[in-house]
């Protein structure tokens, strides 16, 4: 069952890759934030397995709620900022 | 029992996260993209949690604070995750990002 939890991890680092493609290539910006937001969320599962796996739940649980918070307002950040730059970048 | 469900349960919530990637790689807009994007994530992220939830009563050490923890990270992911999205779709409203349209559709409209 220890196993499993490890494998799980190494699978979700596996998943994490594709939106890194995403955020790298996409044409809009829209497409870079989105691909920055699905990393982040994954980023918050992929930090409680961690604390799973190192049996130390309580602390990284702390971590994955400070992250998920953070991810948060990263995102509504850069919508807001995106929506009064990005009439340039779509436009062309 | 327990274990079934949470190996069935971690597995569903990796499943919706391939499901949301190969969904935002395949799509053609960016609004199509957010959309799955968007919904698989917040879902897979939802089964994931519950999943180890329950592997924290396998899990001795886990004790049931960091239970309900995890069950308040959940909690804040179900609100937080859609609200992005739609941040996210507004912003590109805003700029003015027309939606993709099919091709062969324009003509068959005119």
């Amino acid at each position: 069952m220890e196993s499993f939890i490890l494998y799980l991890g190494i699978v979700l680092m596996g998943i994490m890759v594709l939106p890194l493609y995403r955020a790298v290539v996409g044409p809009t910006t829209l497409d870079r934030l989105m691909g920055m937001n699905a990393i982040g969320s994954k980023t918050v599962a992929l930090i409680v397995i961690i604390g799973l796996v190192f049996d130390r739940v309580d602390m990284f649980v702390d971590i994955a709620l400070a992250y998920a918070m953070l991810n948060f307002i990263a995102v509504l950040a850069a919508s807001r900022y995106l929506h009064k730059r990005g009439r340039r970048d779509t436009a062309s | 029992m327990i274990e079934t469900l949470v190996i069935f349960l971690c597995c569903a919530g990796m499943l919706l996260f391939l499901g949301g990637m190969i969904g935002i790689l395949r799509l053609p807009d960016a609004y199509t993209r957010l959309h799955m994007a968007g919904m698989l994530d917040t879902l897979g992220l939802l089964i994931l949690l519950l999943g180890l939830v329950l592997y924290g009563f396998l899990h001795a050490p886990m004790s049931l604070l960091v239970q309900f923890k995890i069950l308040l990270l959940w909690g804040f992911v179900l609100v937080t995750s859609p609200t992005a999205t739609h941040a996210m779709v507004d912003a590109g409203v805003r700029a003015g990002l027309t939606p993709w349209v099919q091709p062969d559709a324009k003509r068959r409209r005119k």
